[in-house]
């Protein structure tokens, strides 16, 4: 018999009074796989991970972890889900091995096995040698999310969610903490929300950007940058008449557009080239700017889009989207990108 | 978390050097002005004035403090049910407190082995009003503590749930007290509304049990008054999930 996905959610909508903070979210997420949820501050991401947790009852819709149900059997599901909140909450005045070992206790670990069970969260934390018998309110911050990633590993559960894991650390705390997901890889389901957008990118091997309650996007980077920003990007460094870089192209059968455009030192000038026709890749484009008179092609460069893109690419469909739904604006106020309001729609696909 | 609070021990030292203060004068006053009553009756009867501040300190940290650190969140992802959040802590608050009162048994203890000749008339240690008052503190405990967790699981601020606590042990105790004047000096009242007045009399059964009357009337409206406010302390927690 085929095993049930990690996590299944469908049409889950949760109200708060009149507003809906999260709204028809339908996803999937398979053993072993680590996901990322994106989205702007306040854009349902924690709403959705603590019903997921059963903390908090959808208002509609399903969800089941492990192929059980979140309504029916909230009790079960928590024994199935590991989950550290944003923020992490943490009681400072108990000893970093105390609380795990009380947090065992109420994880329904075993007597015996509670010592084991806590060692080894501990080690794969890093946590067993420095910080054992420390005070958990004297840990610095990338300890204290080692402790809530420790607590939430604790009882073996087969869904780990972490609420915006790396906020407020440094770069060399977010390396442990990314290293420490890396490790988890194959073996537990990780969900994990951010809005750092190299982060999730980074550790994710899917992504789901939320905005405004709904899910505007779903799938590996790849697939997001196909739908979202289609064609070949370039950057170009030219000197000379950089404005006859577009007409060149064009002349030249490539369907091209400049994106953006920087001034760089000596005059010359750097070009995001974004190029729709199939088949033209650097070699093409070497080809034909490199024969220009008008200007000197200093250098050339693939570019991917990133995920920041991406993402805003995403969020602003999205607000359009919603806006043509609901003119008299009754939606949450917390998500509206300001960016969205002011600038012109993104070129679609 | 109560036994690692400071707030627990300051409530525990506060609580053990007024109760021995007090004591101390109740003695003094009964070698100055003899009297029928046995000191550990009078030693009872101001039970009042501990657990105005006794019973907030212990309690309001309980729910609010996990509620506005966000540990009540983590503890909710545990295969725990609310019921059983709002038990142990209720329970964790009322041993502590059962636990403070069961110290000032030293109190006539320390007396009678330093002046041995005034335990001999048996007044210290007068057996039948110190379990009838023990039993009555220990009932009556039930509902002061599911008060103060009831208070501290509607607000996040510890303050706020300190104050809501004693301003309802404040109406309990004197509320109940002051109805029973009212009812004395206005004349008989409905029949039914003075048995109502006469059931909420808190210090009236403080004085059948340490008299060695054990009535299950007290029983029932502490117990069941308390297993409301922890039922009503779960629902609350439920809906500000």
């Amino acid at each position: 018999m085929e095993k049930p996905p990690s996590i299944r959610v469908t049409n889950l909508c949760r109200q708060f009074g009149r507003v809906h903070a999260v709204q028809s979210v339908n996803f999937t997420v398979h053993q072993g796989e680590v996901v990322g949820f994106l989205g702007p501050n306040g854009a349902g991401k924690s709403t959705v991970m603590r019903i997921l947790s059963g903390i908090m009852p959808a208002t509609s819709g399903s969800a089941w972890v492990g192929g059980v149900s979140v309504a029916r059997d909230p009790h079960m599901v928590k024994r199935k889900i590991g989950y550290m909140p944003e923020n992490n909450p943490l009681p400072d005045d108990m000893r970093v091995v105390e609380y795990l070992r009380f947090r065992a206790r109420l994880k329904e670990v075993p007597g015996r096995k509670i010592r084991e069970t806590v060692q080894e969260a501990m080690e794969i934390c890093d946590l067993a040698r420095t910080a054992r018998r420390k005070i958990i309110g004297t840990l610095s911050k990338g300890f204290r999310q080692r402790v809530g990633i420790a607590d939430a590993l604790l009882g073996k559960p087969e869904v780990i969610i972490m609420d915006e894991p790396t906020i407020g650390l440094d770069p060399h705390q977010i390396q442990g903490i990314r290293k420490l997901i890396d490790n988890l890889r194959g073996k537990l389901t990780v969900v994990l929300s951010s809005h750092i957008l190299p982060e999730i990118e980074r550790s994710c091997d899917r992504v789901i950007v939320i905005n405004r309650g709904r899910i505007v996007a779903a799938g590996t980077s790849q697939e997001l940058r196909d739908e979202f920003l289609p064609g070949n990007r370039f950057l170009i460094e030219v000197a000379g008449a950089a404005e006859m870089v577009g007409l060149t192209l064009n002349q030249s059968g490539i369907d091209a557009a400049i994106i953006d455009e920087v001034a760089a030192p000596n005059g010359r000038k750097k070009l995001t080239l974004r190029v729709e026709s199939e088949g033209t890749d650097g070699a093409s484009l070497l080809r034909v700017l490199g024969q220009s008179k008008d200007f000197s092609l200093m250098s050339l460069a693939h570019s991917e889009p990133t995920l920041e893109e991406i993402f805003l690419a995403a969020t602003k469909r999205s607000w359009e989207e919603t806006i043509d739904e609901k003119p008299d604006g009754d939606l949450p106020e917390l998500d509206e990108p300001e960016e969205a309001v002011e600038s012109p729609p993104p070129t679609r696909p | 978390m109560l036994l690692i609070s400071p707030s627990t021990y300051v409530a525990g030292v506060l609580f053990l050097c007024l109760m021995g203060f007090l004591y101390w004068a109740i003695l003094r006053s009964t070698v100055n002005a003899p009297s029928d009553i046995l000191p550990s009756v009078q030693f009872f009867s101001i039970f009042w004035i501990p657990v105005f501040f006794v019973v907030p300190l212990l309690t309001m940290r309980s729910i609010a403090d996990e509620r506005s650190t966000g540990t009540l969140d983590t503890l909710m992802t545990t295969p725990v049910s609310r019921g059983a959040v709002v038990l142990s802590k209720f329970a964790g608050a009322y041993i502590f407190y059962i636990f403070l009162w069961g110290l000032t048994l030293a109190f006539p203890l320390i007396t009678q082995r330093n002046y041995p000749h005034a335990a001999e008339s048996g007044a210290l240690l007068d057996t039948a009003s110190i379990t009838g008052s023990f039993l009555f503190l220990a009932i009556s405990g039930v509902l002061f503590v599911s008060i103060g967790i009831l208070a501290s699981s509607f607000t996040r601020s510890q303050l706020v749930a300190g104050m809501l606590c004693f301003t309802t042990l404040f109406v309990v105790i004197v509320g109940g007290q002051q109805l029973g004047s009212l009812a004395e000096s206005g004349g008989q009242l409905v029949g039914w509304l003075n048995a109502v007045v006469n059931y909420l009399q808190i210090f009236e059964h403080l004085d059948d049990f340490s008299r060695g009357i054990i009535d299950t009337r007290p029983f029932f409206y502490y117990l069941s008054t308390g297993a409301l406010l922890l039922g009503i302390s779960t629902l609350v927690i439920e809906a500000k999930a």
